[in-house]
């Protein structure tokens, strides 16, 4: 400790080559002390703490003594009984195990005093070879002493040596401080003798900018030293040819002729003269009005004849930022004042520009290249984007990015309705080239047309896409912009382009089964089938084709709810289905009307015994050959059941099972209870419903299904308000079985058909005056020679 | 009411005529026509009694031909008219006539069941409702809450007004209108207007409606295509004189504003799980169940669907209150 107290007292010199002598000196303490703490070795540790246990010396030992204090026997317990242990052992142990207890216990002994020998000797040495080092240290400082002493008295020679040198060299400096302090002074003195002279040369020249630079370093000096002579007439001078000049600039300002950059030089130089600066800031604003004025009346003349869009954003935008330029070069002196009128004029400016370039893009109608309106949009953006760097707080800029989102969405609308337009006179080529007469060439031209269309309305929306795709390209400033990273690709787009095409396009088919409804059917029933496979389409592939495409190609990410593809698939299902339940109402109603007449202007009860087939129902079945064949051009066979062997030779029993005509005098009771046949009729009545005008699935088979069922049901309702004859009878036979021999093979469940015809012949002999139906071998060679 | 059972009644015939009786406030009771080409029809009276859901019936015997419509006079609850068809020397021909009930019909029929049942009685005839000019009456309608002296027949394509005097027993024709247009037209069905003093009649001919002046005996109104196929049967809203409801083979009904007819007020077709097989036409029923139930009838499974709307403009059918099944005849 003494030590390093000596060592912390030495000089600041020599402390760095210290540092390692203390280090080791500390180290060696360290070490010295903590050694018999030390828990760095097993054996050590495990030997000390035997022989504390030995000893008795271990703390916490004391718990356990206390807990084996009761065993005198013990041989490693505090309270060991030499004698009680030996008689003990005498008393207990046979004497082979005293032999052995007793060459262990000398064993131990052994081992004990072996290990507190080692012990002793290792801490000796220790101490022996500390003391060594200790004394070796000491040596070693008193060399370092002496070393110390010398160098402090070099360092007092040198300190003596400087304080003498620099006393000699003060005179001199003094001096040349003085000399170069009388130099500068007289070349401020040239400078302001020449001053006048600069002057009138600067007017000269026109570099008043110079000019003025010049006077404003020379001003103060004169201002100050005024009361000498010379300098007052040199001061006179300067004031006399800036008064000049002032005046020329003035002159010049007020002509205004000049361009905006001389004109903004002019304001700044008066500025610096001192010329009162709201004055010339309402100048200098009223200068720059009056010619933007001519450039927007340019402009307004120039739209009405239809110039290209990007000149006229040209034209303006530049002048406009430059306006703001300069006059924000005059608002930087005095800003609170100017600022406020600057916002102003600019606001007003603004204002007007922006009407007319909105209307401008207004008038931008046509679809055909949307890149021009895109660049011409960037183009007029960034000259806004300038004009925000000039005035930050101005409103300016947001009120431009509005006008570009404003003229991105109204394109977007324009998109959708050129879409629509294109839908519907992609409608009319369809209705045209069905209106063509040929009936072969209409179904081959139906079934490519319905191709063809959905083909080119894809196309279309390609197209369209890629168009407002520009909108958000990479080149383009203000696709940068939240809008059109968000909103404009979710909402813009993907809604109200898309979505609402679809939805058009969903709406539209629908609306040709309402309003062409059941007004007859404007609309040619092909267009219906072929509208119906359209829906269908985009139902199963095109929907979410088209989306998939647009997501992807607008990245877009949806922060609000968008409608989901599934909904639109939903929607053109049920477009679909509606297309091709009114088709199949529109073609059962076409085929019902000509029954009905057939039914309805025949005096059945006075006709002739039947010979032929009546011409109407073959061309029922001829038909609905044809109409089979539409179908088959678009819709896939689908199932039906499987046919009888004899399926085009049923017969039609005239009295069905439930007609009991017979019955009813003996057995009519007024009170009518449910006896059993009521209840097996009730059945019946069930269990065979048709339902008629059902939808029908997406298939031939279904479709025709359907048609035939609407045309056999009113043949039946006919013939239910008719009365018959023998004959009368007799040719519905003929009729419903002609109809049974050729419809089976269209529809889905023959016995629909078989079930349906029994009932037009059943209900017609009820409806007859003198029931005796025909021989069926004589309906079959009739039909079959038909 | 809905934990009734339905109510059945069987007939022997085919019916396709049906009527409420107007004249008749304080029970309800229908009228049912039935067709037969070889036997006597009848006319089948039947009251149904609302508290007890029961009904009584009688029968009387009608042996003029096959009814095909039946209306009730709305002042004497005795008379009725029918549209029938006469089968003779292999001829068919519609006629309509004005009847009277026998007086004692009632009576009879509570204390002998079955002797109404074997001796059904005899309608009196009154007059006949035809002119050599004009046969095949598709039907005849009363003046509704009249004094039960006029009456309009609809035959082929003339409308014709009637007057009946001397205690219905004499009718002639005051007024025509007719139907013109390319083609045979034909009416099938129609209604005289209880609006505007009973001074419009709305008639349907195959998928038209078409709506009359009476005092001028001219056309006001036409919807054209109002049914895709056949309008079978139409009605006017008992309380909203504009409103007028159809049915039609397409199995739809719809209601119509008749200020404004190129569209439809409403359109009932979701139903149709109910009327699809069947066609139907429906009737009013007057002043025994509540005020804008209407009632819809199906031809070959008669049965009654009083269908509740709540407020005719949007006619939405809210609930179906009640069904009564009158099973007519099932022999079809």
């Amino acid at each position: 400790r003494k030590r390093l107290t000596f060592s912390g007292s030495g000089c600041q010199v020599s402390a760095a080559s210290w540092t390692p002598v203390i280090f080791v000196y500390r180290h060696f303490i360290s070490t010295f002390l903590s050694w018999p703490l030390s828990e760095d070795s097993g054996r050590p540790r495990r030997v000390h703490g035997m022989l504390k246990l030995y000893y008795g010396i271990n703390k916490e030992g004391k718990a356990a003594e206390q807990a084996e204090s009761l065993d005198p026997c013990d041989i490693n317990g505090a309270h060991f009984n030499p004698d009680l242990f030996l008689n003990k052992l005498r008393r207990e142990c046979s004497l082979a195990e005293l032999m052995d207890q007793e060459t262990c216990m000398v064993k131990q002994i052994r081992s004990l005093d072996s290990d507190m020998q080692t012990l002793v000797y290792e801490n000796y040495n220790k101490f022996i070879s500390a003391t060594d080092t200790i004394r070796k240290m000491k040596n070693d400082f008193k060399k370092m002493e002496d070393e110390m002493d010398c160098l402090s008295a070099n360092m007092s020679a040198i300190t003596e040596f400087s304080a003498r040198i620099s006393g000699t060299l003060q005179d001199q400096h003094e001096q040349i401080t003085k000399l170069s302090g009388v130099h500068t002074l007289l070349r401020k003195l040239q400078f302001l003798f020449e001053l006048p002279a600069r002057l009138n040369k600067c007017l000269e020249l026109q570099a008043y900018a110079q000019a003025v630079r010049s006077h404003r370093r020379a001003r103060c000096v004169l201002q100050q030293y005024s009361h000498l002579p010379s300098f007052k007439g040199i001061q006179d001078d300067c004031h006399a040819i800036m008064d000049k000049l002032a005046q020329e600039l003035r002159q010049k300002f007020r002509d205004g002729g000049s361009s905006a950059k001389d004109l903004s030089e002019c304001v700044e130089l008066l500025l610096q003269l001192d010329e009162p600066a709201e004055e010339l800031c309402d100048k200098f604003l009223s200068h720059a009005q009056s010619r933007l004025e001519t450039d927007l009346q340019g402009l307004e003349a120039e739209i009405r004849p239809y110039p290209s869009a990007p000149a006229v954003k040209d034209a303006s935008a530049p002048r406009l930022s430059s306006t703001a330029a300069a006059g924000e070069l005059a608002s930087k002196n005095i800003p609170q004042m100017a600022n406020g009128k600057l916002q102003a004029f600019v606001g007003d400016l603004a204002a007007r520009y922006f009407s007319l370039v909105e209307r401008r893009i207004q008038e931008e109608k046509g679809v055909g290249d949307n890149s021009l309106l895109v660049r011409a949009l960037d183009r007029f953006h960034r000259r806004l984007q300038a004009v925000a760097k000039l005035l930050p707080g101005s409103p300016v800029p947001n009120q431009g990015t509005e006008i570009v989102i404003r003229a991105a969405t109204e394109r977007v609308k324009q998109y959708l309705s050129a879409l629509q337009s294109f839908y519907m006179d992609s409608l009319t080529d369809v209705r045209q080239a069905l209106a063509t007469p040929r009936l072969s060439v209409v179904s081959a031209s139906g079934a490519g047309g319905g191709a063809l269309l959905g083909a080119s309305i894809l196309n279309q929306i390609k197209s369209v896409l890629a168009s407002v795709h520009l909108f958000t390209a990479k080149d383009i400033a203000f696709s940068n912009k939240p809008y059109f990273k968000g909103e404009f690709c979710s909402q813009g787009v993907r809604e109200s382009l898309v979505v609402s095409f679809i939805k058009f396009v969903c709406q539209s088919s629908r609306q040709f089964c309402e309003s062409a409804g059941d007004k007859g059917g404007s609309t040619p029933p092909a267009l219906l089938l072929l509208l119906s496979r359209l829906c269908l389409d985009y139902e199963t592939s095109t929907i979410s084709y088209i989306l998939t495409l647009t997501d992807e190609q607008f990245l877009v990410q949806h922060h609000s709810p968008v409608t989901p593809v599934t909904t639109l698939c939903t929607e053109a299902r049920e477009a679909a289905q509606k297309l091709l339940n009114h088709y199949v109402k529109v073609q059962g109603l076409i085929i019902s009307q000509m029954l009905r007449k057939s039914v309805e202007t025949r005096d059945w009860v006075n006709t002739i015994e039947p010979r032929n087939v009546r011409a109407v129902m073959k061309r029922v079945v001829e038909d609905t050959t044809s109409i089979d064949v539409q179908v088959g051009l678009l819709y896939e066979e689908g199932v039906r059941k499987a046919h009888s062997s004899d399926s085009s030779k049923r017969t039609f029993s005239v009295y069905s099972s439930s007609r009991q005509q017979a019955r009813y005098a003996a057995s009519y009771t007024p009170s009518a209870p449910m006896d059993t046949n009521l209840l097996s009729n009730i059945h019946k009545l069930f269990s065979e419903r048709i339902d008629i005008f059902s939808s029908v699935e997406f298939n031939k088979v279904s479709v025709i299904t359907g048609i035939i069922k609407i045309s056999l049901k009113t043949f039946l309702e006919c013939v239910r308000l008719r009365t018959f004859g023998r004959y009368g009878l007799q040719q519905i036979q003929v009729d419903c079985h002609y109809l049974q021999m050729y419809l089976w093979r269209f529809v889905s469940d023959e016995n629909l058909v078989h079930f349906l015809l029994d009932e037009i012949v059943g209900s017609s002999a009820h409806r007859c005056l003198d029931p005796a139906p025909m021989e069926q071998s004589v309906i079959e060679v009739i039909c079959e020679r038909g | 009411m809905e934990d009734d059972a339905p109510v059945i009644y069987g007939l022997e015939f085919q019916a396709r005529a049906l009527t409420a009786q107007a004249a008749e406030t304080d029970a309800i009771r229908f009228l049912v026509g039935t067709q037969s080409l070889k036997f006597d029809n009848q006319i089948h009276i039947i009251d149904f009694d609302d508290e007890n859901n029961i009904i009584n019936k009688n029968v009387l015997l009608h042996q003029a031909g096959e009814i095909w419509h039946i209306g009730a006079s709305p002042a004497d609850k005795a008379v009725l008219t029918t549209c029938y068809n006469k089968t003779s020397d292999s001829r068919v021909v519609s006629c309509a006539a004005v009847w009277r009930m026998p007086s004692d019909w009632e009576t009879g029929s509570h204390e002998s069941p079955d002797d109404s049942a074997h001796n059904p009685q005899t309608l009196e005839l009154l007059c006949h409702l035809d002119d050599s000019a004009h046969i095949n009456t598709a039907c005849v309608l009363w003046e509704p809450m009249g004094d039960g002296k006029r009456v309009i027949s609809l035959a082929d394509n003339h409308a014709l007004l009637w007057d009946l005097q001397e205690s219905s027993t004499q009718a002639t024709v005051s007024n025509t209108a007719t139907l013109e247009g390319k083609g045979q037209l034909k009416f099938t069905s129609g209604k005289w207007s209880p609006h505007h003093n009973c001074s419009q009649l709305a008639t349907a001919n195959d998928t038209a409606i078409r709506g009359w002046d009476l005092r001028t005996m001219s056309q006001i109104y036409c919807i054209e295509n109002a049914h895709g196929q056949l309008v079978r049967d139409l009605d006017f809203n008992p309380n909203r004189q504009y409103y007028l409801a159809s049915c039609g083979d397409d199995c739809k009904v719809k209601f119509w504003d008749v200020r404004n007819v190129q569209e439809p007020v409403k359109t009932l077709e979701e139903h149709s799980h109910w009327w699809k097989t069947y066609f139907h036409f429906h009737i009013n029923l007057p002043g025994n169940q509540h005020f804008s139930k209407s009632c819809f009838f199906k031809e070959t499974f008669p049965l009654f669907y009083i269908v509740k709307f709540q407020s005719f403009p949007t006619a939405k059918l809210t609930c179906v209150l009640d069904i009564k099944h009158l099973i007519l005849n099932f022999n079809t």
